[in-house]
């Protein structure tokens, strides 16, 4: 049995064969079924996913980016410029090491630790395969020659020119005009789908001023191009385009002339100047100091010129014009007038005794006036005139507050003015309820005497006093302030808000007093109005600092510096036809009639009288560099590096 | 040992005298079988075309092709000249020499990426692993044709010796794909033999049982790393599953009819990686849609029904089994390729069998099929061969 197994059975060996055969042939059969109907699954089943994949490896949509509106002033000095700029980008998917090629680069160039964190964290965002990722901005001509030259050994470094925003007056525009910046997280958050498609290719986005309430005029509209790239992103042609629709230039009300006169006239205080065009409401110009150079946070802000920019006691990043809240303090006199008057309360001839204070019925305490002696019989017109208190604490006794209130409202105090800038702040024009709902307290007369002479509850921006005075300037035609002129040319109309319905014999009394403030030989600001061959009127201010803030204390000079009283001032000029508003608030300025008023007087002159020259010099080049007040402040720590990041932007 | 002798002669003995009374064809003279041939021409031809698609329209690229497919065919044509006999008797010749070579690959191998795959000899490189594919069969063939089969144990024994020892060898080059190759054509040999059921049960149980053994301390990481990409491709987009998701979305956005020839996308903008040699199949797919793989397939399986009809219709037990391993490896090849880059499988290093760019491989191919042409046209025997 056993032996008969090793002879070979040729038939059994054929037919055992044949069946193996049958066998795989079925089992073939089957598994090229399988891999048809796996063909068949992504051919037919799931060709509509995968042509759309292969058209979105294939097709690239790329943003072309719109060229930004350009910013004139009213003489159409350049304010905002795009210049082209070299950045330095990498792409990653062509580099080896990352690190090894940032660490090559800095032989060559300055690239420090904010430009790497940067460049890491777009790294780590959303990104296609092969787009390049910036690493430095503003390469200077040299760095440009250092890299070119060491090209065949930094594989993935690209050096491309994009335009960049450049603001040649430097500081004097840094709060108004605003500036660009690079878009940040939360901003990438809030976006919407359209806005994300927008900024894509941009990477820069108005942040505060002008750039950043005209952002969408400015921008323009972004264009597509549709190229068809290979698999390293090369374009190899281009399938379709829509070209991008410029921004639109704005031109300003604002003359750069002027605003450099505030600024010089300012001297290095801390303070903000507002001229606004009676007429139409145009501002004319807008000022806050200290300032800094919005060339600064165009590309990236270092930390270091951020935290000296943050840290300082100036605080220069605060727009002292639109979020400045200061007490109004006897600015607000005429408007308290006019209201007495218009409301009944008290007519021009009525009088007072003024014995240096004033007091309430059956109350002990004293309400005194500036002038410990008193200004003796006061009438409203000496008292605007001499500035009294304590005509206006008793006018304002009999007003009541809720007549005050709703008087002072319709000059636009305690809402926010509408002008076409962002972040600006309402100020504070207190009422009965806003007393009770924030407070939990019924009103007091007291509280009416304080608002009487501007003091109190009541806060004011310095936007809001010129509004303020345009108005009375106007005859109570409120008009909208408006820093734009004109839209590519377009001239924008002037918006009226509301009209102040009050008697003209009333208006010319008014004036009358304000003009005797500025020329009358009892005039407190009679200096600031001497010698001009126009007439003006206005009215000063002081505003008693109340408080302390924290983390002064320790400097004992600042501190008596910043105890000082605010000098404030509003006015207009000329007196018979009025065509510009001003209002001045100088920070621990002690004296409205001394450091205010001759500010505004010089506003005054280089608008009204050097009308020619001027269009002359504001077609030079401005770079202004407003002198910072050495004494006391400028020994700390945090000013003096203010100062550097100045020098390092210029 | 008369009585079975006895028997075969008197079974042989009709069919003998047909053959005998037949008259010799042209075809069987020039030892050609002309189906076959036919087929691999269409294959060529086919083949050529897409080759000139996936390399972007590089005519050297085709003329190189054009070179090795010269070469193949006139390989083919030569060992179908050759007497079967002459391959059975020196088969542990070719299976040593072959065997020396994979030992010299280790030692003078020269390659690319840490693999050490080819050896060099007066400038012509070619893979010793390539002509395994051929001399295992062949040597296993011959020496269980010698024996009674279904095989005993003990010759199942020294044959499985026979696939492992170059097995082994290959994968220590690296080269996994290669070794899986040339170790089942050794095993189909064994299979068609009629290897019994319960060996084959049992191997598949020991093999499923060592998975995990081979996972943790046989495959390298790369092997490991394309298998996980072939379970989840997404995972690493931009590495090791670029090759597959591109290859998927060259096939898939092909669609029913394709995006026409020399327009596909993926492959001419460079999305596709490997696209003229191992992953071919996608160019067409792209280019030609569902309707070119159906048609290649059905080539594909015309040429192995062909091949196997050859081998059930062979003379003995060595040409059977030659000629049937020969023909299922070359499905092998098929299925692996066309399954791994529509990312059924893994991706192993397989080229699709006549289409994607190669020399050593398409050479040993066409010898390959040299010696089914040789099987299919030789004269039939009157007499026993041993």
């Amino acid at each position: 049995m056993q032996e008969h197994q090793h002879f070979k059975n040729y038939y059994i060996e054929s037919r055992s064969f044949a069946g193996r055969v049958l066998l795989t042939m079925l089992v073939i059969l089957g598994l090229t079924a399988l891999l048809l109907y796996r063909y068949y699954n992504l051919q037919i089943l799931q060709h509509e996913d995968f042509a759309t994949q292969s058209d979105n490896n294939r097709i690239l949509v790329q943003t072309i980016s719109p060229q930004r509106g350009l910013i004139f002033d009213t003489n159409g000095t350049l304010l905002a410029d795009n210049r082209p700029s070299y950045s330095l980008s990498l792409v990653p998917e062509n580099i080896k090491s990352i690190d090894e090629t940032i660490e090559s680069l800095r032989t060559l160039i300055d690239v420090n630790e904010n430009h790497v964190q940067d460049f890491y964290k777009s790294l780590n965002t959303n990104r296609r395969p092969y787009q390049p990722i910036p690493l430095r901005f503003r390469l200077t001509e040299k760095e440009i020659a250092r890299i070119a030259v060491n090209e065949y050994r930094l594989d993935g470094v690209e050096v491309e020119a994009i335009l960049v925003r450049d603001y040649p007056a430097g500081p004097l525009f840094a709060h108004s005009v605003g500036y660009v910046g690079k878009i940040n997280d939360r901003e990438w958050s809030r976006f919407d789908e359209d806005e994300v498609k927008r900024y894509q290719g941009v990477h820069t986005i108005g942040k505060i001023g002008l750039e950043k309430s005209y952002e969408s005029i400015l921008f323009g509209e972004i264009g597509y191009r549709n190229v068809e790239v290979n698999a390293r992103m090369r374009v190899l042609r281009t399938l379709e385009q829509q070209n991008p629709i410029q921004g639109k230039d704005l031109q300003l009300h604002i003359d750069s002339h002027l605003q450099q006169i505030a600024v010089s006239a300012l001297g290095g205080y801390r303070g903000s100047v507002v001229a606004i065009d009676i007429e139409t409401g145009g501002v004319l110009a807008i000022v806050s100091t200290p300032s800094y150079d919005p060339n600064l946070f165009v590309t990236g802000i270092s930390y270091k010129n951020y935290d000296a920019l943050r840290n300082s006691s100036d605080i220069p990043l605060f727009d002292r014009a639109l979020q400045g809240r200061y007490p109004p303090a006897s600015t607000i006199k005429p408007m308290m007038g006019l209201g007495g008057l218009s409301e009944n309360v008290i007519s021009r001839s009525y009088k007072i005794f003024d014995p240096g204070f004033y007091q309430l019925e059956g109350e002990e305490r004293l309400w005194r006036d500036w002038k410990r002696t008193g200004h003796g019989i006061v009438d409203v017109h000496k008292a605007i005139v001499q500035s009294s208190d304590t005509f206006f604490y008793g006018l304002a006794f009999r007003m009541g507050i809720d007549r005050i209130h709703d008087f002072g409202a319709q000059f636009g105090l305690g809402q926010k003015t509408g002008i076409d800038l962002p972040n600006e702040r309402r100020g504070l024009w207190p009422s009965r309820q806003w007393k009770e709902q924030t407070q939990r307290l019924p009103w007091f007369p007291g509280d009416s005497l304080n608002i009487g002479i501007g003091q109190g509850f009541a806060l004011a921006t310095p936007v809001q006093m010129a509004a303020m005075v345009a108005t009375i300037a106007n005859r109570g035609k409120h008009m909208l302030p408006q820093v734009v002129k004109a839209i590519d040319g377009e001239l924008l109309s002037p918006t009226v808000i509301n009209h102040v319905e009050v008697a003209d014999r009333y208006w010319d009394h008014i004036f009358k007093a304000m003009k005797d403030v500025m020329h009358a030989s009892n005039g407190t600001a009679r200096r600031a109005g001497s010698k001009s061959s126009y007439l003006m009127a206005g009215k000063t201010g002081t505003a008693q600092v109340v408080g302390i803030k924290q983390g002064e204390e320790y400097d004992s000079e600042a501190l008596r510096e910043r105890n000082r009283d605010h000098a404030l001032f509003v006015g207009f000029a000329p007196f018979d036809n009025p065509k510009i508003a001003v209002a001045v608030i100088v920070e621990n300025g002690e004296s409205g009639s001394g450091t205010a008023a001759p500010i505004a007087r010089k506003i005054f002159d280089a608008h009204l009288l050097n009308k020619n020259s001027d269009k002359q010099k504001s077609t030079t080049k401005l770079v202004s560099k407003p002198t910072v007040r050495t004494v006391p402040v400028a020994s700390s720590p945090a000013m003096s590096s203010l100062k550097l990041a100045r020098r390092d932007a210029q | 040992m008369a009585h079975n002798n006895q028997q075969d002669f008197i079974r042989r003995m009709p069919e003998a005298s047909n053959d005998l009374r037949r008259r010799r064809s042209f075809w069987r003279v020039v030892h050609i079988d002309p189906l076959l041939l036919f087929l691999l021409l269409a294959l060529t031809a086919f083949g050529l075309i897409v080759l000139y698609s996936a390399s972007g329209g590089d005519s050297s690229l085709l003329k190189r092709q054009a070179v090795f497919f010269t070469i193949a065919y006139i390989g083919m044509f030569t060992v179908a000249q050759i007497k079967v006999d002459f391959f059975s008797r020196w088969s542990l010749l070719f299976y040593v020499g072959a065997l020396g070579l994979l030992v010299a690959v280790l030692f003078f191998g020269v390659g690319a990426k840490g693999a050490q795959r080819w050896l060099s000899l007066g400038g012509i490189r070619f893979q010793p692993s390539e002509m395994m594919k051929l001399a295992m069969p062949i040597a296993i063939a011959a020496y269980l044709s010698n024996k009674t089969l279904p095989p005993r144990f003990k010759h199942v024994f020294w044959s499985l010796i026979l696939v492992v020892v170059p097995t082994v060898l290959i994968i220590k080059q690296p080269d996994l794909g290669t070794s899986i190759l040339v170790a089942i054509s050794g095993l189909i040999v064994l299979f068609y033999a009629g290897l019994r059921w319960r060996y084959i049960v049992s191997a598949v149980a020991l093999l499923v049982a060592s998975i995990w053994p081979m996972w943790h301390y046989v495959l390298h990481d790369y092997q490991r790393g394309r298998i996980i990409t072939l379970f989840n491709p997404e995972a690493d987009k931009l590495g090791a599953g670029w090759n597959i998701i591109q290859s998927k979305t060259a096939i898939g956005s092909g669609g029913l009819d394709g995006k026409g020839w020399l327009s596909g996308t993926q492959s001419h903008l460079d999305f596709l990686p490997e696209g003229h040699t191992d992953f071919i199949i996608a160019v067409l797919a792209e280019e030609f849609g569902f309707v070119g793989v159906f048609v290649l397939l059905v080539v594909y399986l015309l040429v192995i029904a062909r091949g196997l009809f050859i081998a059930v219709k062979a003379q003995d037990s060595f040409r059977r089994l030659l000629a049937g391993s020969i023909t299922l490896t070359f499905f092998v090849y098929v299925f692996v390729n066309i399954g791994m880059v529509s990312g059924l499988l893994p991706v192993v290093g397989v080229p699709l069998p006549l289409v994607s760019l190669g020399g050593t491989s398409l050479v040993t191919l066409m010898l390959g099929f040299g010696l089914l042409m040789g099987i299919s046209t030789e004269p039939p025997k009157i007499t026993n061969n041993r």
